[in-house]
Protein backbone atom coordinates (compact mmCIF):
# COMPACT_ATOMS: atom_id res chain seq x y z
CA UNK A 1 0.00 0.00 0.00
CA UNK A 2 1.37 3.74 -0.95
CA UNK A 3 2.14 6.32 1.15
CA UNK A 4 -0.29 9.07 -0.15
CA UNK A 5 1.18 11.67 2.69
CA UNK A 6 3.17 11.76 5.67
CA UNK A 7 1.63 14.41 8.07
CA UNK A 8 -0.31 13.32 11.39
CA UNK A 9 -3.76 13.70 9.17
CA UNK A 10 -2.98 11.37 6.78
CA UNK A 11 -2.06 8.73 9.20
CA UNK A 12 -4.84 9.18 11.39
CA UNK A 13 -6.97 8.89 8.40
CA UNK A 14 -5.07 5.65 7.61
CA UNK A 15 -5.85 4.13 11.30
CA UNK A 16 -9.26 5.06 10.86
CA UNK A 17 -9.71 2.54 7.43
CA UNK A 18 -7.94 0.08 9.21
CA UNK A 19 -10.47 0.25 11.83
CA UNK A 20 -13.75 0.14 10.48
CA UNK A 21 -11.77 -2.92 7.73
CA UNK A 22 -11.03 -4.58 11.19
CA UNK A 23 -14.51 -3.84 12.08
CA UNK A 24 -16.61 -5.42 8.81
CA UNK A 25 -14.63 -8.58 9.20
CA UNK A 26 -15.18 -9.15 12.74
CA UNK A 27 -19.01 -8.73 11.54
CA UNK A 28 -18.47 -10.53 8.44
CA UNK A 29 -17.55 -13.47 11.06
CA UNK A 30 -20.13 -12.89 13.78
CA UNK A 31 -22.87 -13.41 11.21
CA UNK A 32 -21.63 -16.65 9.98
CA UNK A 33 -21.15 -17.58 13.44
CA UNK A 34 -24.56 -16.85 14.55
CA UNK A 35 -26.19 -18.66 11.76
CA UNK A 36 -24.18 -20.95 12.33
CA UNK A 37 -25.59 -21.26 15.65
CA UNK A 38 -29.07 -20.81 14.44
CA UNK A 39 -28.76 -24.06 11.95
CA UNK A 40 -26.69 -26.18 15.05
CA UNK A 41 -30.17 -25.30 17.28
CA UNK A 42 -32.11 -26.76 14.28
CA UNK A 43 -29.86 -29.83 13.09
CA UNK A 44 -30.25 -30.56 17.18
CA UNK A 45 -33.99 -30.63 17.07
CA UNK A 46 -33.21 -32.71 14.03
CA UNK A 47 -31.29 -34.83 15.85
CA UNK A 48 -33.67 -34.94 18.51
CA UNK A 49 -36.38 -36.00 16.43
CA UNK A 50 -34.32 -39.17 14.75
CA UNK A 51 -32.83 -40.43 17.82
CA UNK A 52 -36.88 -40.08 19.56
CA UNK A 53 -37.91 -42.94 16.46
CA UNK A 54 -34.66 -44.93 15.66
CA UNK A 55 -32.35 -44.43 18.98
CA UNK A 56 -33.43 -48.63 19.77
CA UNK A 57 -32.34 -49.18 16.32
CA UNK A 58 -28.54 -48.05 16.71
CA UNK A 59 -28.24 -49.83 19.80
CA UNK A 60 -30.34 -53.56 18.82
CA UNK A 61 -28.87 -53.63 14.90
CA UNK A 62 -25.23 -53.59 13.95
CA UNK A 63 -26.11 -53.05 10.36
CA UNK A 64 -27.50 -50.18 10.91
CA UNK A 65 -24.72 -48.86 12.91
CA UNK A 66 -22.59 -49.80 10.13
CA UNK A 67 -25.11 -47.81 7.85
CA UNK A 68 -24.71 -45.21 9.81
CA UNK A 69 -21.10 -44.96 10.46
CA UNK A 70 -20.31 -44.83 6.86
CA UNK A 71 -22.94 -42.41 6.08
CA UNK A 72 -21.05 -39.83 8.57
CA UNK A 73 -17.83 -40.68 7.33
CA UNK A 74 -18.97 -39.80 3.74
CA UNK A 75 -20.05 -36.70 5.07
CA UNK A 76 -17.16 -35.44 7.01
CA UNK A 77 -18.74 -36.25 10.33
CA UNK A 78 -16.93 -38.35 13.14
CA UNK A 79 -20.00 -39.29 15.50
CA UNK A 80 -17.48 -40.77 18.34
CA UNK A 81 -15.12 -38.03 18.39
CA UNK A 82 -16.13 -36.51 21.36
CA UNK A 83 -18.87 -37.89 24.30
CA UNK A 84 -19.56 -33.80 24.38
CA UNK A 85 -20.97 -34.08 20.67
CA UNK A 86 -24.75 -34.40 19.59
CA UNK A 87 -24.49 -37.67 18.41
CA UNK A 88 -23.12 -39.15 21.32
CA UNK A 89 -25.45 -37.45 23.92
CA UNK A 90 -28.48 -37.81 22.01
CA UNK A 91 -28.09 -41.15 20.15
CA UNK A 92 -25.77 -42.66 22.92
CA UNK A 93 -23.82 -44.00 20.22
CA UNK A 94 -20.49 -42.51 22.26
CA UNK A 95 -21.17 -44.47 25.64
CA UNK A 96 -21.52 -47.80 23.67
CA UNK A 97 -18.46 -47.42 21.36
CA UNK A 98 -16.43 -45.77 24.52
CA UNK A 99 -17.13 -48.46 26.90
CA UNK A 100 -16.37 -51.27 24.47
CA UNK A 101 -13.01 -49.57 24.41
CA UNK A 102 -12.50 -49.85 27.91
CA UNK A 103 -13.27 -53.66 27.37
CA UNK A 104 -11.37 -54.13 24.61
CA UNK A 105 -8.53 -53.23 26.74
CA UNK A 106 -9.00 -54.82 29.49
CA UNK A 107 -8.93 -58.21 27.51
CA UNK A 108 -5.87 -57.27 25.68
CA UNK A 109 -3.88 -56.67 29.03
CA UNK A 110 -5.65 -59.78 30.21
CA UNK A 111 -4.27 -62.12 27.22
CA UNK A 112 -0.94 -60.40 26.43
CA UNK A 113 1.35 -62.71 28.37
CA UNK A 114 -0.15 -65.26 26.81
CA UNK A 115 0.23 -63.63 23.17
CA UNK A 116 2.43 -61.22 23.54
CA UNK A 117 0.11 -58.64 22.59
CA UNK A 118 -1.46 -59.65 19.00
CA UNK A 119 -4.77 -61.50 18.90
CA UNK A 120 -7.51 -62.29 16.41
CA UNK A 121 -10.35 -60.59 16.07
CA UNK A 122 -12.60 -63.66 16.72
CA UNK A 123 -10.87 -64.39 19.47
CA UNK A 124 -11.10 -60.33 21.13
CA UNK A 125 -14.67 -60.64 19.99
CA UNK A 126 -15.80 -63.90 21.80
CA UNK A 127 -13.91 -62.35 25.41
CA UNK A 128 -15.42 -59.29 24.69
CA UNK A 129 -18.70 -61.00 24.70
CA UNK A 130 -18.01 -62.97 27.35
CA UNK A 131 -16.87 -60.33 29.86
CA UNK A 132 -19.73 -58.20 29.05
CA UNK A 133 -22.35 -60.55 30.23
CA UNK A 134 -25.55 -61.89 29.45
CA UNK A 135 -27.78 -58.97 29.48
CA UNK A 136 -25.41 -56.76 27.76
CA UNK A 137 -25.78 -55.31 24.06
CA UNK A 138 -24.46 -57.61 21.56
CA UNK A 139 -21.65 -56.11 19.43
CA UNK A 140 -20.58 -57.19 16.22
CA UNK A 141 -16.83 -57.35 14.95
CA UNK A 142 -17.53 -54.16 13.10
CA UNK A 143 -18.14 -52.16 16.08
CA UNK A 144 -15.01 -53.97 17.54
CA UNK A 145 -12.65 -52.58 14.86
CA UNK A 146 -14.60 -48.69 14.84
CA UNK A 147 -13.62 -49.32 18.71
CA UNK A 148 -10.33 -50.10 18.53
CA UNK A 149 -9.71 -47.29 15.90
CA UNK A 150 -10.94 -44.82 18.28
CA UNK A 151 -7.92 -46.48 20.88
CA UNK A 152 -5.25 -45.95 18.65
CA UNK A 153 -5.00 -42.06 19.39
CA UNK A 154 -4.10 -42.87 23.08
CA UNK A 155 -0.92 -44.31 21.99
CA UNK A 156 -1.05 -47.36 23.06
CA UNK A 157 0.10 -49.38 20.10
CA UNK A 158 -3.06 -50.38 19.20
CA UNK A 159 -3.38 -51.54 15.05
CA UNK A 160 -5.55 -53.47 12.96
CA UNK A 161 -3.53 -56.33 10.79
CA UNK A 162 -5.28 -57.97 7.91
CA UNK A 163 -4.05 -61.24 7.58
CA UNK A 164 -5.81 -64.46 5.69
CA UNK A 165 -9.44 -62.95 5.65
CA UNK A 166 -9.44 -61.43 9.58
CA UNK A 167 -7.17 -59.08 11.11
CA UNK A 168 -5.11 -59.38 14.06
CA UNK A 169 -5.31 -57.02 16.56
CA UNK A 170 -2.35 -55.46 18.10
CA UNK A 171 -2.24 -53.93 21.38
CA UNK A 172 1.52 -53.09 22.53
CA UNK A 173 3.19 -50.32 21.37
CA UNK A 174 5.79 -52.79 19.29
CA UNK A 175 7.37 -51.93 16.03
CA UNK A 176 5.35 -54.19 13.21
CA UNK A 177 7.00 -52.82 9.87
CA UNK A 178 5.75 -54.48 6.89
CA UNK A 179 8.31 -57.47 6.86
CA UNK A 180 6.21 -58.64 10.63
CA UNK A 181 3.40 -57.97 9.07
CA UNK A 182 3.88 -60.32 6.20
CA UNK A 183 5.54 -63.05 8.05
CA UNK A 184 2.34 -63.11 10.19
CA UNK A 185 0.37 -63.36 7.15
CA UNK A 186 2.19 -66.29 6.44
CA UNK A 187 1.54 -67.99 9.68
CA UNK A 188 -1.59 -67.85 9.58
CA UNK A 189 -2.55 -70.47 7.65
CA UNK A 190 -0.77 -73.23 10.22
CA UNK A 191 -0.57 -70.56 13.45
CA UNK A 192 3.46 -71.69 12.82
CA UNK A 193 6.12 -70.83 10.50
CA UNK A 194 9.83 -71.79 9.86
CA UNK A 195 12.61 -69.90 7.87
CA UNK A 196 12.33 -72.35 5.01
CA UNK A 197 9.00 -71.41 4.48
CA UNK A 198 9.63 -67.56 4.64
CA UNK A 199 12.60 -68.53 2.01
CA UNK A 200 10.48 -70.07 -0.03
CA UNK A 201 7.15 -68.11 -0.13
CA UNK A 202 8.34 -64.86 0.08
CA UNK A 203 12.19 -65.42 -1.64
CA UNK A 204 14.05 -63.50 1.37
CA UNK A 205 17.45 -64.31 2.48
CA UNK A 206 17.95 -66.46 5.32
CA UNK A 207 19.53 -63.27 7.62
CA UNK A 208 15.89 -61.28 6.63
CA UNK A 209 13.71 -63.94 7.76
CA UNK A 210 15.36 -64.90 10.44
CA UNK A 211 15.56 -61.35 11.87
CA UNK A 212 11.55 -60.61 11.63
CA UNK A 213 11.18 -63.95 13.64
CA UNK A 214 13.85 -63.06 16.19
CA UNK A 215 12.25 -59.74 16.50
CA UNK A 216 8.67 -61.40 17.00
CA UNK A 217 10.37 -63.68 19.82
CA UNK A 218 11.88 -61.06 21.47
CA UNK A 219 8.13 -59.17 21.36
CA UNK A 220 6.32 -62.83 23.25
CA UNK A 221 4.42 -62.78 20.33
CA UNK A 222 6.09 -66.04 18.54
CA UNK A 223 7.28 -69.02 20.42
CA UNK A 224 9.78 -70.75 19.27
CA UNK A 225 9.68 -74.71 18.96
CA UNK A 226 12.80 -75.97 19.05
CA UNK A 227 11.87 -80.35 18.79
CA UNK A 228 10.10 -79.90 15.87
CA UNK A 229 11.31 -82.87 13.07
CA UNK A 230 12.67 -81.02 10.65
CA UNK A 231 13.77 -77.24 11.92
CA UNK A 232 12.60 -75.34 14.72
CA UNK A 233 9.36 -73.46 14.54
CA UNK A 234 7.99 -70.76 14.99
CA UNK A 235 4.26 -71.21 16.64
CA UNK A 236 2.03 -67.90 17.23
CA UNK A 237 0.11 -68.45 20.27
CA UNK A 238 -2.65 -66.02 19.10
CA UNK A 239 -3.70 -67.64 16.25
CA UNK A 240 -3.93 -71.20 18.18
CA UNK A 241 -6.15 -71.00 21.06
CA UNK A 242 -7.53 -74.31 21.32
CA UNK A 243 -3.94 -75.15 22.82
CA UNK A 244 -5.57 -73.26 26.00
CA UNK A 245 -7.42 -75.86 28.83
CA UNK A 246 -7.61 -71.79 31.16
CA UNK A 247 -9.79 -69.21 30.00
CA UNK A 248 -9.71 -65.49 31.30
CA UNK A 249 -12.39 -64.72 33.58
CA UNK A 250 -14.12 -61.03 33.56
CA UNK A 251 -13.18 -60.93 36.86
CA UNK A 252 -9.21 -61.92 35.79
CA UNK A 253 -9.38 -59.01 33.16
CA UNK A 254 -11.08 -56.33 35.23
CA UNK A 255 -8.12 -57.51 38.04
CA UNK A 256 -5.27 -56.94 35.15
CA UNK A 257 -6.37 -53.10 34.80
CA UNK A 258 -5.43 -51.50 38.04
CA UNK B 1 -54.36 -70.55 29.87
CA UNK B 2 -56.18 -74.03 30.06
CA UNK B 3 -53.10 -75.63 29.37
CA UNK B 4 -51.14 -74.77 32.61
CA UNK B 5 -51.05 -76.70 35.67
CA UNK B 6 -50.85 -76.11 39.47
CA UNK B 7 -47.08 -77.21 40.50
CA UNK B 8 -44.57 -76.78 43.70
CA UNK B 9 -41.84 -75.02 41.37
CA UNK B 10 -39.44 -77.17 42.74
CA UNK B 11 -37.41 -78.20 39.77
CA UNK B 12 -37.16 -81.64 39.50
CA UNK B 13 -34.10 -83.87 38.80
CA UNK B 14 -32.54 -83.10 35.64
CA UNK B 15 -34.15 -79.78 34.90
CA UNK B 16 -32.51 -76.62 35.28
CA UNK B 17 -32.92 -72.73 35.57
CA UNK B 18 -32.23 -70.65 32.80
CA UNK B 19 -33.57 -67.39 33.34
CA UNK B 20 -36.64 -65.57 35.81
CA UNK B 21 -37.99 -62.25 36.09
CA UNK B 22 -40.20 -60.89 38.44
CA UNK B 23 -43.41 -58.41 37.44
CA UNK B 24 -44.83 -60.37 35.55
CA UNK B 25 -48.57 -61.08 34.67
CA UNK B 26 -50.37 -63.71 32.57
CA UNK B 27 -52.76 -62.82 30.60
CA UNK B 28 -55.32 -65.42 28.67
CA UNK B 29 -55.08 -64.41 25.28
CA UNK B 30 -56.71 -61.08 25.48
CA UNK B 31 -58.25 -61.34 28.37
CA UNK B 32 -57.10 -60.34 32.54
CA UNK B 33 -56.79 -63.33 34.87
CA UNK B 34 -55.82 -63.20 38.67
CA UNK B 35 -51.88 -64.00 37.42
CA UNK B 36 -51.04 -59.89 38.17
CA UNK B 37 -48.02 -59.61 39.70
CA UNK B 38 -45.73 -62.99 39.97
CA UNK B 39 -41.59 -64.33 38.61
CA UNK B 40 -41.55 -65.64 35.75
CA UNK B 41 -39.50 -68.54 35.62
CA UNK B 42 -37.87 -70.18 32.61
CA UNK B 43 -36.34 -73.57 32.88
CA UNK B 44 -35.22 -75.90 30.60
CA UNK B 45 -38.35 -78.26 30.59
CA UNK B 46 -41.40 -75.76 31.86
CA UNK B 47 -42.58 -72.15 31.88
CA UNK B 48 -43.02 -71.27 35.80
CA UNK B 49 -45.55 -68.38 36.84
CA UNK B 50 -45.51 -68.01 41.11
CA UNK B 51 -47.32 -65.40 42.81
CA UNK B 52 -44.81 -62.91 44.55
CA UNK B 53 -47.69 -62.29 47.31
CA UNK B 54 -48.44 -65.89 48.14
CA UNK B 55 -45.76 -68.34 46.86
CA UNK B 56 -48.34 -71.39 47.17
CA UNK B 57 -50.07 -70.31 43.99
CA UNK B 58 -47.63 -71.35 41.58
CA UNK B 59 -48.47 -72.41 37.52
CA UNK B 60 -46.63 -74.32 35.46
CA UNK B 61 -46.64 -75.14 31.26
CA UNK B 62 -44.02 -77.27 29.59
CA UNK B 63 -42.03 -75.83 26.69
CA UNK B 64 -43.26 -78.30 24.29
CA UNK B 65 -46.44 -77.42 24.80
CA UNK B 66 -45.52 -74.16 22.96
CA UNK B 67 -46.03 -73.50 19.22
CA UNK B 68 -44.31 -70.23 18.58
CA UNK B 69 -43.58 -66.69 20.51
CA UNK B 70 -43.70 -63.04 19.14
CA UNK B 71 -42.66 -60.25 20.76
CA UNK B 72 -45.08 -57.16 21.39
CA UNK B 73 -42.97 -54.08 22.28
CA UNK B 74 -44.18 -51.25 24.93
CA UNK B 75 -45.93 -48.42 24.59
CA UNK B 76 -47.14 -45.40 26.37
CA UNK B 77 -48.75 -47.10 29.48
CA UNK B 78 -48.38 -50.58 28.49
CA UNK B 79 -45.94 -52.88 29.42
CA UNK B 80 -43.63 -55.02 26.84
CA UNK B 81 -44.96 -58.66 25.96
CA UNK B 82 -44.01 -61.69 25.00
CA UNK B 83 -47.30 -63.65 23.66
CA UNK B 84 -46.85 -67.33 23.71
CA UNK B 85 -48.56 -69.89 21.34
CA UNK B 86 -49.76 -72.72 22.77
CA UNK B 87 -50.43 -76.44 21.49
CA UNK B 88 -54.48 -77.38 22.27
CA UNK B 89 -53.70 -79.09 26.24
CA UNK B 90 -53.74 -82.71 26.01
CA UNK B 91 -56.36 -84.81 27.65
CA UNK B 92 -53.46 -86.56 30.32
CA UNK B 93 -52.68 -82.78 31.94
CA UNK B 94 -52.14 -82.60 35.28
CA UNK B 95 -55.00 -79.89 36.79
CA UNK B 96 -54.79 -76.28 36.51
CA UNK B 97 -56.85 -72.91 37.12
CA UNK B 98 -58.19 -73.20 34.26
CA UNK B 99 -60.26 -75.83 32.94
CA UNK B 100 -60.82 -74.47 29.22
CA UNK B 101 -60.12 -71.05 27.27
CA UNK B 102 -60.99 -69.52 24.47
CA UNK B 103 -57.73 -68.44 23.34
CA UNK B 104 -54.69 -70.69 22.14
CA UNK B 105 -52.26 -68.17 23.12
CA UNK B 106 -51.21 -66.36 26.52
CA UNK B 107 -49.55 -63.16 26.70
CA UNK B 108 -46.64 -62.49 29.26
CA UNK B 109 -46.80 -58.60 30.84
CA UNK B 110 -43.33 -57.61 31.92
CA UNK B 111 -43.78 -54.51 34.19
CA UNK B 112 -40.63 -54.50 35.46
CA UNK B 113 -38.89 -54.93 32.06
CA UNK B 114 -36.66 -58.02 31.09
CA UNK B 115 -38.37 -59.09 28.27
CA UNK B 116 -35.65 -58.79 25.82
CA UNK B 117 -33.30 -60.97 27.65
CA UNK B 118 -36.50 -63.38 28.24
CA UNK B 119 -37.51 -63.46 25.28
CA UNK B 120 -34.02 -64.55 23.68
CA UNK B 121 -33.69 -67.13 26.60
CA UNK B 122 -37.25 -68.56 25.65
CA UNK B 123 -36.19 -68.53 21.96
CA UNK B 124 -33.18 -70.70 22.44
CA UNK B 125 -34.56 -73.11 24.39
CA UNK B 126 -37.27 -73.24 21.79
CA UNK B 127 -34.33 -74.11 19.62
CA UNK B 128 -32.13 -76.29 21.36
CA UNK B 129 -35.32 -78.70 23.08
CA UNK B 130 -32.95 -79.35 25.76
CA UNK B 131 -36.33 -81.46 27.38
CA UNK B 132 -36.33 -83.87 24.66
CA UNK B 133 -32.74 -84.53 26.06
CA UNK B 134 -33.17 -84.45 29.52
CA UNK B 135 -36.02 -86.43 31.19
CA UNK B 136 -36.99 -85.25 34.80
CA UNK B 137 -37.97 -87.64 37.41
CA UNK B 138 -41.64 -86.63 37.70
CA UNK B 139 -44.54 -88.11 35.42
CA UNK B 140 -44.91 -84.75 33.20
CA UNK B 141 -47.16 -84.07 30.34
CA UNK B 142 -44.84 -84.25 27.48
CA UNK B 143 -46.39 -83.30 24.57
CA UNK B 144 -45.29 -86.05 22.05
CA UNK B 145 -45.89 -83.76 18.93
CA UNK B 146 -43.59 -84.58 16.44
CA UNK B 147 -42.48 -82.23 13.52
CA UNK B 148 -45.68 -83.70 11.63
CA UNK B 149 -47.92 -83.10 14.60
CA UNK B 150 -46.69 -79.20 14.38
CA UNK B 151 -48.60 -78.75 11.41
CA UNK B 152 -51.65 -80.28 12.58
CA UNK B 153 -51.53 -77.38 15.06
CA UNK B 154 -54.84 -75.18 15.44
CA UNK B 155 -54.46 -71.76 13.29
CA UNK B 156 -51.63 -72.41 11.77
CA UNK B 157 -52.62 -70.08 8.95
CA UNK B 158 -53.22 -67.47 11.00
CA UNK B 159 -49.74 -67.70 13.28
CA UNK B 160 -48.02 -67.91 9.93
CA UNK B 161 -50.02 -64.95 8.33
CA UNK B 162 -48.73 -63.19 11.97
CA UNK B 163 -45.22 -64.01 10.92
CA UNK B 164 -45.42 -62.71 7.77
CA UNK B 165 -47.12 -59.03 9.10
CA UNK B 166 -44.31 -59.25 11.46
CA UNK B 167 -41.39 -59.56 8.97
CA UNK B 168 -42.71 -56.83 6.91
CA UNK B 169 -43.64 -54.61 9.73
CA UNK B 170 -40.08 -54.99 10.93
CA UNK B 171 -38.75 -54.33 6.97
CA UNK B 172 -40.92 -51.37 6.79
CA UNK B 173 -39.76 -50.01 10.23
CA UNK B 174 -35.72 -50.18 9.30
CA UNK B 175 -36.40 -48.67 5.85
CA UNK B 176 -38.10 -45.78 7.26
CA UNK B 177 -35.40 -45.74 9.44
CA UNK B 178 -32.78 -45.16 6.42
CA UNK B 179 -34.95 -42.49 5.17
CA UNK B 180 -35.05 -40.95 8.09
CA UNK B 181 -31.05 -41.12 8.50
CA UNK B 182 -30.42 -40.06 4.79
CA UNK B 183 -32.63 -36.81 5.74
CA UNK B 184 -30.66 -36.13 8.49
CA UNK B 185 -27.62 -36.76 6.76
CA UNK B 186 -28.38 -33.89 4.34
CA UNK B 187 -28.62 -31.99 7.09
CA UNK B 188 -25.74 -32.73 8.74
CA UNK B 189 -23.35 -31.83 5.23
CA UNK B 190 -24.98 -28.39 5.17
CA UNK B 191 -23.32 -27.90 8.65
CA UNK B 192 -20.42 -29.22 7.20
CA UNK B 193 -20.01 -26.92 4.27
CA UNK B 194 -20.86 -24.07 6.19
CA UNK B 195 -18.13 -24.78 8.75
CA UNK B 196 -15.61 -24.91 6.17
CA UNK B 197 -16.79 -21.75 4.33
CA UNK B 198 -16.09 -20.29 8.36
CA UNK B 199 -12.67 -21.71 8.53
CA UNK B 200 -11.68 -20.49 5.09
CA UNK B 201 -12.60 -16.78 6.41
CA UNK B 202 -11.09 -17.08 10.01
CA UNK B 203 -7.88 -18.06 8.02
CA UNK B 204 -8.32 -15.36 5.46
CA UNK B 205 -8.90 -12.75 8.05
CA UNK B 206 -5.75 -14.33 10.16
CA UNK B 207 -6.27 -11.67 13.31
CA UNK B 208 -9.22 -10.11 13.16
CA UNK B 209 -11.40 -12.79 14.39
CA UNK B 210 -11.62 -12.20 18.52
CA UNK B 211 -10.88 -15.31 20.70
CA UNK B 212 -14.35 -15.73 22.07
CA UNK B 213 -15.17 -16.61 18.25
CA UNK B 214 -12.73 -18.58 17.66
CA UNK B 215 -13.58 -20.49 20.84
CA UNK B 216 -17.39 -20.86 19.92
CA UNK B 217 -16.77 -21.96 16.58
CA UNK B 218 -14.54 -24.76 18.04
CA UNK B 219 -17.40 -25.61 19.91
CA UNK B 220 -19.81 -25.88 17.36
CA UNK B 221 -17.05 -27.71 15.60
CA UNK B 222 -16.99 -30.30 18.57
CA UNK B 223 -20.67 -30.61 18.58
CA UNK B 224 -21.10 -31.87 15.15
CA UNK B 225 -17.71 -33.96 15.13
CA UNK B 226 -16.40 -32.17 12.19
CA UNK B 227 -12.69 -32.24 12.32
CA UNK B 228 -11.16 -28.54 13.33
CA UNK B 229 -9.57 -27.19 9.88
CA UNK B 230 -8.41 -23.60 11.58
CA UNK B 231 -4.80 -24.39 12.08
CA UNK B 232 -4.13 -21.40 14.51
CA UNK B 233 -4.75 -22.91 17.72
CA UNK B 234 -4.99 -20.97 21.12
CA UNK B 235 -5.40 -24.26 22.95
CA UNK B 236 -4.48 -26.96 21.30
CA UNK B 237 -7.63 -28.17 19.55
CA UNK B 238 -9.43 -27.73 23.19
CA UNK B 239 -12.37 -26.02 24.06
CA UNK B 240 -13.91 -25.06 27.11
CA UNK B 241 -14.90 -28.49 27.84
CA UNK B 242 -11.78 -29.73 27.53
CA UNK B 243 -10.38 -27.17 29.55
CA UNK B 244 -13.10 -28.05 32.38
CA UNK B 245 -12.13 -31.86 31.78
CA UNK B 246 -8.44 -31.02 32.35
CA UNK B 247 -9.05 -29.90 35.74
CA UNK B 248 -11.39 -32.35 36.78
CA UNK B 249 -8.81 -35.10 35.49
CA UNK B 250 -6.08 -33.20 37.42
CA UNK B 251 -8.30 -33.62 40.51
CA UNK B 252 -9.07 -37.41 39.65
CA UNK B 253 -5.73 -38.42 39.18
CA UNK B 254 -3.82 -37.36 41.54
CA UNK B 255 -4.26 -39.92 44.42
CA UNK B 256 -4.25 -42.67 41.69
CA UNK B 257 -1.15 -41.50 40.22
CA UNK B 258 0.49 -41.69 43.11
CA UNK B 259 -0.34 -45.47 44.01
CA UNK B 260 1.17 -45.79 41.14
CA UNK B 261 4.99 -44.51 41.64
CA UNK B 262 3.35 -40.85 39.92
CA UNK B 263 2.66 -42.12 36.27
CA UNK B 264 -0.04 -43.84 34.72
CA UNK B 265 -0.11 -44.40 30.42
CA UNK B 266 -3.00 -42.65 29.01
CA UNK B 267 -4.74 -46.27 28.21
CA UNK B 268 -5.08 -46.90 31.80
CA UNK B 269 -6.30 -43.21 32.54
CA UNK B 270 -8.96 -44.13 29.54
CA UNK B 271 -10.18 -46.99 31.51
CA UNK B 272 -9.96 -45.37 34.74
CA UNK B 273 -11.57 -42.30 34.11
CA UNK B 274 -14.43 -44.28 31.96
CA UNK B 275 -14.73 -46.99 34.59
CA UNK B 276 -15.82 -44.64 37.34
CA UNK B 277 -17.89 -42.46 34.98
CA UNK B 278 -20.09 -45.30 34.09
CA UNK B 279 -22.48 -43.08 32.19
CA UNK B 280 -21.44 -39.84 29.71
CA UNK B 281 -17.85 -41.61 29.24
CA UNK B 282 -15.18 -39.67 27.83
CA UNK B 283 -14.10 -40.61 24.13
CA UNK B 284 -10.16 -41.33 23.40
CA UNK B 285 -10.00 -38.25 21.54
CA UNK B 286 -11.47 -36.30 24.36
CA UNK B 287 -8.88 -37.25 26.96
CA UNK B 288 -5.85 -36.89 24.84
CA UNK B 289 -7.34 -33.54 23.84
CA UNK B 290 -8.27 -32.47 27.48
CA UNK B 291 -4.22 -33.83 28.44
CA UNK B 292 -2.60 -31.68 26.25
CA UNK B 293 -3.89 -28.56 28.58
CA UNK B 294 -2.95 -29.65 31.29
CA UNK B 295 0.61 -27.99 30.92
CA UNK B 296 -0.73 -24.54 29.63
CA UNK B 297 -3.15 -24.88 32.75
CA UNK B 298 -0.61 -25.08 35.40
CA UNK B 299 -2.10 -28.28 36.80
CA UNK B 300 0.32 -30.20 38.74
CA UNK B 301 -0.38 -33.22 36.55
CA UNK B 302 0.98 -33.04 32.71
CA UNK B 303 0.76 -35.25 29.88
CA UNK B 304 4.10 -36.97 28.39
CA UNK B 305 4.58 -38.11 24.75
CA UNK B 306 7.85 -40.50 24.31
CA UNK B 307 9.40 -40.81 20.95
CA UNK B 308 7.63 -44.05 20.24
CA UNK B 309 4.32 -42.24 20.89
CA UNK B 310 3.36 -43.63 23.57
CA UNK B 311 1.73 -41.40 26.14
CA UNK B 312 1.89 -40.85 29.89
CA UNK B 313 0.18 -38.59 32.71
CA UNK B 314 2.72 -37.76 35.49
CA UNK B 315 3.10 -36.15 38.79
CA UNK B 316 4.66 -32.39 38.12
CA UNK B 317 5.77 -32.83 41.69
CA UNK B 318 8.14 -35.58 41.17
CA UNK B 319 11.95 -35.03 40.54
CA UNK B 320 12.86 -35.88 36.83
CA UNK B 321 16.22 -37.55 38.02
CA UNK B 322 14.79 -39.94 40.01
CA UNK B 323 11.99 -40.43 37.74
CA UNK B 324 14.41 -41.04 34.50
CA UNK B 325 15.57 -43.56 36.38
CA UNK B 326 12.81 -45.94 37.25
CA UNK B 327 10.38 -44.46 34.11
CA UNK B 328 11.94 -46.40 31.69
CA UNK B 329 10.73 -49.52 33.94
CA UNK B 330 7.51 -48.01 34.65
CA UNK B 331 6.86 -47.94 31.41
CA UNK B 332 7.46 -51.08 30.18
CA UNK B 333 5.45 -52.03 32.95
CA UNK B 334 2.64 -49.57 32.41
CA UNK B 335 2.22 -50.80 28.82
CA UNK B 336 3.46 -54.10 28.70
Amino acid sequence: MHRRGVGAGAIAKRKLAEAKYKERGTVLAEDQLAQMSKQLDMFKTNLEEFASKHKQEIRKNPEFRVQFQDMCATIGVDPLASGKGFWSEMLGVGDFYYELGVQIIEVCLALKHRNGGLITLEELHQQVLKGRGKFAQDVSQDDLLRAIKKLKVLGNGFGIIPVGGTFLIQSVPAELNMDHTVVLQLAEKKGFVTVSEIKSSLKWETERAKQVLEHLLKEGMAWLDEQAPEEPQYWLPALFTELYSQEITPEEAKEAIP
Amino acid sequence: MDRFSWTTGLLELGETLVVQQRGVRLSDGEEKVKFDSGVLLLSTHRLIWRDQKNHECCIAVPLSQIVFIEEQSSGIGKSAKIVVHLHPASSNKEPGPFQSSKYSYIKLSFKEHGQIEFYRRLSEEMTQRRWESMPTGQAMQVNKDTQAGRIRAVGIVGIERKIEEKRKETDKNISEAFEDLSKLMEKAKEMVELSKSIANKIKEKQGDITEDETIRFKSYLLSMGIANPVTRETYGSGTQYHMQLAKQLAGILQTPLEERGGIMSLTEVYCLVNRARGLELLSPEDLVNACKMLESLKLPIRLRIFDSGVMVIELQSHNEEEMVASALETIFCAVG
